[in-house]
């Protein structure tokens, strides 16, 4: 029944994105809807040199650990952030960011390629440093991204690409009430604490907060980012079954623990969080009487 | 493992009694009239893989204990095993849980099968279907499906028609003892090709004694 009605959508898409497609010949403005893109599979890897690289790269991505190791100064995996190895919709898919670059970012006010947006992520969310843009790592992560994102089209906002942010809460996130939803939904796998969970020293469960989970620099501490990924793809199975209230309390909750430190951190805090964080997140607050980033 | 051996050292009269308790329990039955788990269950606690009884052999002993309490309110429905676990006390279904987990996993040797369907179910068990927001199974149950303690119990080793008759369980809600609704929910994204081929899969695993939990 489900893929009935998933084929009769999909169906209808094709339909309309034919249409589209014919309209536009004609008539210069085509409606803005997101394209609809489906990576290729992974046995459609061709068992070549090329191939041996996005092998490599699908590797670093779903245990950076062992193969990026050098470059990783947390618990973190790629995939803990982009599930399905990178794949999944509405969970920062690869193919989803790769046709956006170079792009502009706010973060760092230049435009960046892709390669630098893939070192931003290593600096902050596994709080490591850069892979130089030449170096095989480097190399085997934008050779799999550039894989996944085979057939879509430069330049597109594809639907399911980044993750979908959610409106303004309708009441004001609370750590207090995002506490219990922590505790009801998600500390089973990451634990009271937020330490994750690590079976003969392999991380199983990713860290949230504290030393081995991502700095306060990487993006998915800001609480609207964190949210809206809580939102679509947690608890793991089962996206989109939280309210967007509750998403935005254990966001908020979550947000308002220790991590590491910005590494733009040049001994003051206060200017650290004038410079660089915004009202969506919790760096340089004082949460249980502690200036959060002020602990090193 | 230091833990377990300091523990043994100081508490051997103790642990010896506790055994024997166990011992009964498992090979003779309790008094209560809890009917002997070998007699399903096997000698070795490897289970019966036709009849779908599940091996108990090196499982987590949290995890086996939160089964016959959850088989004791019922949030387990299994008309075999709910009045035994019925007729266990919780001081008994610890030491039972306890033995089993101490059981070394009986060696368990892969019998193949439709190379189709078992590489079906391996990409299930390794990497999910996305598309259908279906996480691999080895993404909670840990690498190589061993269980992650003390809520992720290990699923290779058990066999299909174990495997098979719990995703249908769950479906059905007959079993609703999962944490956070987690099995409810990927159970019900399965399609019925698709439980058929990850639970060959998992039964198709090779075993060895070893430490899994």
């Amino acid at each position: 029944m489900k893929n009935t009605i998933a084929i009769s959508i999909a169906l209808a898409m094709f339909a309309i994105s034919g249409m589209t497609a014919a309209a536009s010949k004609t008539t210069a403005t085509a409606p803005a809807a997101a394209p609809v893109f489906t990576p290729p599979n992974e046995d459609s890897i061709p068992n070549d040199e090329f191939g041996k690289i996005v092998r490599q790269g699908k590797n670093i991505f779903e245990d950076t650990q062992h193969y990026a190791k050098q470059y990783v100064g947390n618990g973190m995996n790629c995939v803990n952030c982009h599930l399905g190895a990178g794949s999944k919709s509405d969970s920062a898919p690869l193919w989803g960011a790769y046709v956006r670059y170079p792009a502009y970012r706010a973060k760092n006010k230049k435009v960046n390629t892709y390669e630098e947006r893939i070192q931003g992520c290593f600096k902050f969310s596994m709080n490591g440093k850069a892979p130089a843009v030449d170096s095989p790592e480097m190399v085997a992560l934008v050779t799999y991204s550039y894989w996944m994102a085979t057939g879509a089209p430069v330049g597109a906002k594809l639907k399911g690409a980044g993750y979908p942010m959610l409106a303004k809460a309708a009441i004001t996130p609370d750590a207090i009430r995002g506490k219990t939803v922590y505790t009801e939904s998600c500390q089973i796998c990451h634990g009271a604490n937020g330490e994750g969970k690590k079976v003969d020293g392999k991380s199983v469960f990713p860290p949230l907060w504290g030393s081995e989970s991502f700095n306060w620099g990487a993006g998915m501490h800001r609480i609207d980012n964190a949210a809206a990924f809580i939102k679509a793809n947690m608890p793991l199975s089962k996206g989109n079954t939280l309210t967007d209230q509750q998403a935005w309390d254990v966001a908020t909750y979550v947000m308002s623990q220790e991590r590491p430190q910005d590494p733009r951190f040049k001994g003051d805090v206060a200017q650290t969080k004038k410079d660089y964080h915004d009202e969506n997140c919790k760096y340089g607050e004082t949460v249980d009487g502690k200036v959060l980033g002020a602990a090193h | 493992m230091k833990h377990i051996l300091l523990t043994a050292l100081t508490c051997i009269p103790l642990l010896a009694q506790a055994d024997d308790v166990a011992q009964t329990i498992t090979t003779q039955g309790s008094k209560q009239g809890a009917t002997a788990c070998m007699a399903c269950h096997g000698a070795d606690g490897g289970g019966n893989s036709a009849a779908g009884f599940p091996r108990l052999a090196g499982l987590n002993e949290a995890y086996i204990a939160h089964q016959l309490h959850d088989f004791q309110t019922g949030k387990r429905n299994n008309p075999i095993m709910q009045p035994i676990a019925k007729a266990l006390t919780d001081n008994e279904i610890q030491l039972v849980a306890a033995h089993y987990a101490g059981l070394p996993i009986p060696t368990i040797t892969p019998a193949g099968g439709d190379p189709a369907l078992l590489r079906k179910g391996e990409a299930i068990a390794t990497k999910g279907d996305w598309n259908h927001e279906i996480p691999a199974c080895f993404q909670c149950h840990g690498a190589n499906g061993l269980g992650i303690e003390p809520s992720f119990p290990a699923i290779t080793g058990q066999s299909a028609t174990y495997i098979s008759n719990q995703i249908t369980a769950w479906k059905s809600g007959t079993r609703a003892n999962d944490p956070v609704g987690l099995m409810k929910s990927v159970a019900n994204k399965l399609s019925a090709d698709q439980v058929k081929a990850v639970s060959a899969f998992l039964a198709n695993q090779p075993l060895t004694n070893g430490s899994q939990k």
